[in-house]
């Protein structure tokens, strides 16, 4: 379909997109690579009276900020796939990239637009909930502050932004020495949502998996961080971590029956992909 | 609104509801209807097109975004010589049989193409994979991309 009808105006940057926001309230929403918002509109689930195209401010750097790397709000999936900053300091997200949607899709969409959104089954979510990331926010009203991205994520596409705040960027811890990254997912086929995806990481230190991290996208109604496997497999050698967290994979993860699967299938798939993801990260 | 662009190397002011979405600007507009439309939410690719060299959905970008940027579709490209060598490789293979696609392919292959080198077949199909060929079955497709990416390494 179309979209409906709204105005649209063009911010030459980010205050002026800040205030943008503030005056026109509830009704506007922030345009970005519009590749999940403009779906949206074209299927009229969404009826905003205003976009403010934040297409043009800038934001679009990656560059290493005192000990992490930071991403701006406005980078696209396809600068993030092709970064060299990206794959030698957080190389998760180099990972993950290529699973994102199609390369017409990655060449306009954004990593600010996708956190914002906060759709459960995305994998920027997952890897800044995975990594410990924080997020820049800022409003005209109170200027801006750092979130962690375990307290932004709240609910199904529901976050810890306030209506007239903007995603400015998003800081990667970098990688720690023998830390290695992934982040697998099935498919039913190329660039379809997740079944279950994960992004994992953890540290090898003499032999033994140390600070597991491991956030499940596709199964819940947010990126969801396996506390009690990421627990058992602390200390362990890797072919016992690997099973120890498979087995307590259950006691973190509730999927919903939906009508493409059942809870229990998605609950067994997750558990082979964080054991596969385990057993080839510590290999 | 006003805006200002350059499709397939012409100028071209025109005044735009902000909802209009390039591809319907293309088609309804300028009668650039080579460029189709199929579920106008980003899936099926058939509207794919070039915008400042990369492969753009045009049903997820506004003609007011485009503003000030360079559109080629598959007009412009069947005009291009850079291109002589796709176009007669999709022949050869017979890698379209409706063509409702093809102006999709043609614009994912042509980006492709100016990434270079030699990606194997499971690359190729990882990048045109966000466009549906409900005819072919992509075999023929992937033969065409495959031989030109050979031929010009």
């Amino acid at each position: 379909m179309k979209a409906p009808a709204f105005d649209y105006v063009r911010a030459k940057d980010a205050a002026e997109a800040q205030a943008l926001l503030a005056r026109h309230g509830d009704g506007a929403r922030l345009l970005a690579g519009g590749q999940s918002l403009l779906a949206t509109l074209n299927l009229r689930l969404s009826e905003p009276a205003i976009l403010i195209d934040i297409g043009r401010i800038g934001l679009d750097a990656i560059e290493m900020r005192r000990d992490a790397l930071h991403i701006g709000a406005l980078v696209t999936h396809a600068a993030i796939a092709r970064s060299a900053l990206v794959a030698q300091h957080v190389p998760l997200l180099a990972d993950a990239a290529p699973h994102i949607a199609h390369a017409a899709i990655r060449n306009r969409g954004t990593i600010g637009g996708s956190l914002g959104l906060a759709d459960p089954a995305a994998e920027w979510p997952a890897c800044a909930l995975a990594l410990g990331a924080t997020l820049i926010l800022s409003s005209s009203a109170r200027g801006e502050r750092r979130l962690a991205a375990g307290d932004f994520f709240q609910g199904l596409y529901q976050t810890a932004m306030a209506p007239d705040e903007m995603i400015l960027g998003v800081d990667f811890p970098v990688l720690a020495p023998d830390e290695r990254q992934a982040c697998p997912e099935l498919t039913r086929r190329h660039g379809d949502y997740a079944i279950v995806g994960v992004a994992c990481a953890l540290r090898l230190v003499a032999g033994r998996v140390r600070g597991l991290r491991a956030a499940f996208f596709g199964v819940g109604p947010t990126p969801m961080l396996a506390r009690e496997a990421m627990a058992a497999a602390e200390g362990e050698t890797p072919a016992e971590a690997a099973r120890a967290a498979t087995n307590a994979l259950p006691r973190d993860l509730d999927p919903p029956d939906d009508p493409s699967m059942d809870a229990a299938t998605r609950l067994h798939l997750a558990q082979v992909l964080l054991r596969r993801a385990i057993t080839r990260l510590a290999a | 609104m006003k805006i200002s662009i350059s499709v397939n190397g012409e100028h071209v002011a025109m005044d735009v509801a902000p909802r209009m979405h390039l591809i319907d600007m293309l088609r309804d507009r300028l009668d650039l209807t080579g460029s189709h439309v199929g579920c106008e939410h980003g899936v099926c690719g058939a509207c794919t097109i070039l915008l400042d060299g990369v492969a753009v959905r045009g049903c997820l970008v506004l003609a007011v975004q485009a503003d000030g940027c360079a559109v080629l579709t598959v007009e412009g490209m069947a005009q291009d010589a850079r291109f002589d060598d796709l176009r007669a490789a999709f022949v050869a293979h017979n890698a379209l049989q409706c063509g409702y696609c093809t102006p999709g392919m043609l614009a994912v292959a042509a980006e492709l193409l100016d990434a270079g080198g030699t990606p194997d077949r499971e690359a190729i199909r990882a990048h045109m994979s966000g466009n549906y060929c409900r005819c072919t079955g992509y075999q023929a497709i992937i033969d065409a991309v495959e031989t030109v990416m050979k031929a010009r390494a």
